[in-house]
């Protein structure tokens, strides 16, 4: 008997339900110089972008797959069956009254205007390659921030962004830099000047609503001298049958003295490659940290990187990684000192149920001729049933006797008799699961800004009620 | 409703070895029944298998809570069904604090559309606290995580305190206590003693039955009650010792 079709699909995930697609660019399936050749034109791009993204796709193409290290699945991606352009055409709008009825709502589903009014000092909502949204608070445009799309920012304010575009992350750096440059659209663009200490976060927001498509957004954030900005990003996706690729690129610099907080939590549904690179420059003084939460995805290769190219300066990657079943999360973090005194740390959590895995990559250079840096390394697993896999690979190079590494990982387990101790005060196995996850997180996650911290404990929740069979 | 906890013929097995064998008790609510017997002769399984444990399978047999057969119930229902178990070896939570620990015990308890009152939670927390003699600091500590052993069971039977079951086992509770940390523990029991509470105490040693002084004892032996008496015959045990059990098997067991 045939029901009739909901107008929305949802199920139990926040973020598992999709809005029939309109879209009135189409670059297509597949890349070539003609999928390039459409995406330029649509987007009005200098020549030198066009020429950028070129230069670009050569190297993508050139590059192999790096599968000499990582894990094999990456080559199930099809790049011929995957959508590298999707668009309405229309500018971000600066209301929400203006977003159409679907798009909005879909961002209203996952609370992104309530947070708004609550917390943030500005937002960008981007559905599936462009901006549907975009605003700033008054005070804070007044401090003379600039927050917008990298399509409007190469063009409105080049003399600021094209200094440092691809500069931190080089197109060549890996296949999917190199993919996302020739492809990329949307993300943020955020400059804060001399001094300005913005106050509240700014929020991204990454939404892929089409099926077989990717979604390459770029993020370039330049914080200038004393000056000091959080950023958070979120992402879901709903749940398709075929693969969806989320490749972005995210470029942080940090002058002399800034501080930059960059706080990821991805809710990404089990159908999508996420292939990330993301690295930040800390000149002197300056305080880089990435805050990076994986939950869900098929597959997640990020290692978020800090340049420590100044004296003093200063980077943190604090990670948390939930491989569910069918879930490989391959995080990690890369710590480049390059200056005296220079300090890092990496404190790494994953979690490993049923047949997920998680594989733990950590870089920590330090050259002999520097003097006086500092790295703490720790990398703790917890393994839920006995069929999940995690794996650990640092490498760690320090020269010279003037730096020092303290370097701890551990591995733990929830037995089944915790559970039933917890079971035994009245919890249910589901509930059982996330608690001890949490304990697990909880020294990290209680230095998260608290709307964080609330949504990432909301997220393990669900990801492990769904976990019992 | 029968106000009892009642278990009848319960068959045990743990793999292919059975430890219990058909065993049998009533403990109406508002006593305290005292278990006693040597090691190895099925006391903790006992407490293990009403409480659901999945490593032990029930073969046959039934229990009754308050009428009720729990026996198809998940472990976590019989709890929220008011069966409660002080276990001998407390397990370590680590990051999850006491208070929120029990909070999450007690939120259980409640319908979606209720929530807990943190300042009324809070004030019972902290009262229950002080009548086991627990520093209030021990709240914000992981559960169990670095505890004495003394502790461990101080803050189990905060648990009990907090959860207000109707029936509750205490496994060994002794086990590893000093002479002033089980007097704290069983005070904390007498306590909790009345008409609403019916308590199982399973116990090695005579000792712990000098503090919470039990209405009815059974002497357990290979998976069985052998004898059961009042708190005398407690006495008389510590004076003659298990191998005066054995002689009370039935013969072939």
């Amino acid at each position: 008997m045939a029901t009739p079709t909901p107008e929305i699909e949802v199920d139990r995930e926040s973020g598992n339900f999709k809005y029939e697609e309109s879209h009135k660019y189409d670059a297509g399936y597949g890349l070539t110089e003609k999928t390039i050749d459409y995406i330029s034109d649509v987007k009005k791009e200098d020549d030198w972008i066009r020429e950028f993204r070129k230069r670009a796709l050569k190297v993508f193409e050139d590059k192999p797959m790096p599968t000499n290290w990582a894990t094999k699945d990456l080559e199930n991606i099809v790049f011929e069956n995957i959508r590298y352009y999707l668009a309405d055409g229309q500018r971000a709008k600066k209301s929400w009254d203006d977003v159409p009825d679907d798009v909005k709502e879909t961002f209203e589903r996952l609370g992104i205007p309530e947070n708004e009014r609550k917390f943030l000092a500005g937002v960008e909502a981007q559905f599936d390659s462009e901006a549907a949204y975009s605003n700033m608070k008054d005070s804070v445009m007044k401090q003379g921030v600039i927050f917008m799309g990298s399509t409007e920012a190469l063009m409105k304010h080049p003399e600021i962004f094209r200094k440092w575009f691809g500069k931190v992350i080089p197109t060549g750096d890996n296949k999917f830099s190199a993919l996302n440059s020739a492809a990329f659209s949307g993300g943020s663009f955020i400059y804060v000047p001399k001094g300005v200490k913005v106050s509240h976060p700014l929020q991204a927001y990454f939404r892929i609503n089409a099926e077989n498509f990717g979604q390459f957004e770029r993020t370039l954030i330049i914080a200038d001298e004393g000056s000091e900005v959080t950023y958070m990003e979120g992402c879901t996706a709903p749940k398709f049958d075929t693969a969806t690729l989320h490749s972005a690129v995210v470029e942080l610099v940090a002058m002399p003295g800034a501080k930059i907080e960059y706080v990821t939590v991805q809710n990404w549904s089990s159908n999508v490659f996420n292939l990330v690179t993301k690295r930040a420059i800390a000149h002197e003084d300056a305080v880089v940290k990435w805050v990076d939460c994986n939950i869900g995805s098929r597959l997640t290769m990020k290692y978020p990187g800090v340049i420590l190219k100044g004296k003093r300066a200063r980077g943190e990657v604090l990670s948390i990684a939930l491989a569910n079943d069918g879930q490989h999360q391959d995080t990690g973090a890369k710590m480049i000192h390059a200056a005296d005194e220079t300090t890092s740390n990496i404190i790494s959590k994953s979690i490993s149920v049923g047949e997920g895995r998680s594989t733990y990559r950590g870089q920590v250079h330090m050259p002999k001729h520097l003097k006086g840096c500092k790295n703490n390394t720790e990398c703790d697993a917890l393994l839920i049933n006995t069929n999940s896999r995690t794996d650990t690979y640092p490498a760690i190079t320090v020269r010279g006797n003037d730096n020092s590494v303290q370097h701890e990982a551990s591995v733990s387990k929830v037995s089944a008799e915790q559970i039933f101790y917890m079971q035994q005060r009245g919890m249910s196995e589901g509930e059982a699961m996330s608690l001890s996850v949490n304990g697990f997180v909880n020294d990290l996650t209680r230095h998260f800004p608290m709307e964080y911290s609330v949504e990432l404990k909301r997220l393990i929740e669900l990801e492990m009620e769904g976990s019992v069979g | 409703m029968s106000n009892t906890l009642e278990i009848t013929n319960l068959n045990v097995s743990i793999g292919d070895k059975q430890i219990l064998k058909d065993f049998s008790l009533t403990i109406p609510k508002g006593e305290v029944h005292a278990i006693m017997g040597p090691n190895g002769t099925g006391k903790s399984t006992l407490a293990k298998a009403i409480a659901g444990h999945p490593d032990y399978e029930i073969t046959s047999g039934e229990v009754l809570l308050d009428g009720e057969s729990i026996l198809d119930m998940e472990p976590d229902e019989r709890s929220r069904a008011g069966l409660f178990l002080a276990f001998q070896y407390p397990m370590e939570i680590p990051g999850v604090s006491i208070a929120n620990f029990i909070r999450a015990a007690k939120n259980a308890r409640l319908s979606e559309d209720e929530e807990l009152n943190a300042p009324a939670y809070y004030k019972e927390l902290y009262e229950k606290m002080d009548m086991l003699q627990i520093d209030r600091k021990f709240t914000a500590r992981s559960v169990n995580d670095g505890f004495s052993g003394g502790e461990k069971k101080r803050c189990e039977i905060l648990q009990m305190a907090m959860l207000q079951p109707s029936y509750a086992v205490l496994d060994e509770t002794d086990s590893g206590l000093d002479i002033d940390a089980l007097k704290v523990v069983s005070e904390g029991v007498n306590t909790l003693r009345g008409d609403n509470l019916g308590v199982l105490v399973i116990t090695h040693y005579q000792r712990l039955l000098d503090y919470i002084v039990p209405d009815v004892v059974h002497v357990m032996y290979d998976g069985r009650i052998v004898k059961s008496g009042d708190k005398n015959l407690a006495l008389e045990l510590e004076s003659k010792g298990y191998d005066w059990v054995k002689e009370l098997a039935p013969a072939g067991a």
